[in-house]
């Protein structure tokens, strides 16, 4: 059907670039609050590990805050506070902040799932050979517990990459809402939102095969 | 440091609008989660049974879900099917979202629980005189419901987070709500604070009756 008046622009090649663009923009997000998110979830399960009664008083329920509260209403709150105590951040900002907060309270309990895979008589045993508290950290937990938690954290990392679609809301131009732009724009949205959702498939499927694959692999 | 007044009258005198709203954000998701339970058990049962276009439609519909943005599978029954000249409204969109997304993980979920009870018991039970119906729903199924307990639980808990996302399709639950209320006074902040305590609470009380009802029911 040929509309008579011409509101919308049909889809042009130009805007495959524009949907290019942001989804670097999901990824660099993403990749960014990751990778910050996994350094100090580490951190977090490891005080929780160690820490004992003072950590799970204080540590836990403050990371349970943030896996009980939508990260969307995380998001905004975080937006709006952050201007009240004299920060001004810009939505790429305030999203990767709250991302990386997010993040690391789930990579805490993975992480300090790890440290308790690896048996006390294993580190005991890494103890008595004569290493340090921190080698016994370094060369025996981290390779044997981060194996049996690998999965996990690529649960976390692919479940963190998708929210990231959420920054959307504070005006954040990722894939997700370049596609909604789009949308308005050209009157395509299956086209459009099949682009947008083939794109986060064809990164995320892949990766959570692969971590299926070596999961399976390890347990045998 | 604070230069800003927090207003939390008007946040209290629309908390019984937001209590009501928040009703809603628990209806929908229980729906949700019992639709999403049903397909998620066909589902599971179409990928362990059958082979053929049946099979590559529940993988089909398991991977999506799992592998890309929940938001994403909201617009897509949102603006997705108004390609096709089919509107739903709303609550549609957001039931519809959440029962395609909470079916592809519980799927999952079933699947591990039926793959970990050996067919030997089946066959078993079989050779004891009962029908495949008994041994299913006797031997079989009180297994599997005890090891996706807890998966059930916290696809439960993600229900109720993902419900929020109705926000961004003007769905009018506890997030809606409070954005609308936000955007007429302005007080952004002190809504989404009181906002977030409620969904804190409604996870912590979905947590305690799930502990509450594992204790009842797997007592032996």
């Amino acid at each position: 059907m040929e509309p008579t008046l011409k509101f919308f622009s049909g889809f042009a090649p130009n805007d495959l670039w524009f949907m290019g663009e942001a989804a670097l923009r999901t990824l660099w997000i993403s990749v960014l609050s990751i990778s910050l998110g996994t350094v100090l979830g580490t951190l977090f399960g490891w005080m929780l590990y160690e820490g004992r009664r003072a950590a799970t008083l204080t540590l836990a329920p403050v990371l349970d805050v943030f896996r009980s509260v939508p990260l969307i209403i995380q998001l905004v709150l975080f937006y709006n506070f952050a201007p009240i105590v004299g920060l001004n951040l810009d939505p790429f900002a305030s999203g990767t902040v709250i991302l990386t907060v997010y993040t690391a309270a789930l990579v805490a309990n993975v992480a300090r799932g790890g440290i308790e895979a690896v048996g006390a008589p294993m580190r005991r045993a890494a103890r008595s050979l004569g290493l340090s508290y921190w080698q016994d950290l370094r060369h025996v937990v981290l390779p044997i517990g981060g194996r049996a938690v690998f999965p996990s954290w690529v649960g976390v990392a692919l479940g963190v990459m998708k929210d990231s679609a959420l920054v959307s809301v504070l005006g954040y131009v990722e894939l997700l809402k370049a596609s909604q732009i789009l949308i308005t724009r050209t009157q395509e949205p299956f086209l459009i939102l099949a682009l947008a959702g083939a794109f986060y498939f064809a990164l995320s499927y892949p990766v959570s095969r692969y971590a299926t694959h070596l999961e399976n692999r390890w347990a045998q | 440091m604070f230069d800003y007044n927090f207003h939390w009258r008007p946040v209290m005198k629309s908390l019984p609008d937001l209590l009501e709203a928040a009703s809603l954000t628990l209806q929908v998701a229980v729906l949700a989660m019992v639709l999403g339970i049903v397909f998620g058990l066909c589902l599971a049962l179409a990928r362990l049974h059958l082979r053929g276009t049946v099979y590559w439609f529940a993988t089909a519909w398991v991977e999506l879900a799992r592998n890309t943005p929940a938001l994403f599978q909201l617009f897509f029954f949102g603006f997705g099917l108004g390609a096709f000249g089919l509107h739903l409204s709303p609550y549609l969109i957001v039931l519809a979202g959440l029962t395609f997304n909470c079916a592809g993980y519980l799927a999952e979920n079933f699947r591990g629980g039926f793959k970990a009870v050996p067919e030997t018991q089946i066959r078993a039970s079989r050779s004891l005189g009962m029908t495949p119906w008994q041994a299913y729903s006797r031997v079989v199924i009180p297994q599997v419901f005890r090891i996706v307990y807890h998966p059930i639980t916290n696809q439960m808990v993600w229900a109720v987070l993902m419900s929020s996302l109705g926000m961004l399709v003007g769905f009018r639950e506890l997030s809606g709500e409070t954005q609308f209320f936000a955007s007429r006074t302005f007080r952004i902040f002190e809504y989404f604070a009181v906002t977030a305590v409620i969904y804190y609470a409604i996870v912590k009380v979905i947590l305690l009756s799930s502990r509450l009802m594992a204790a009842r029911l797997f007592r032996y």
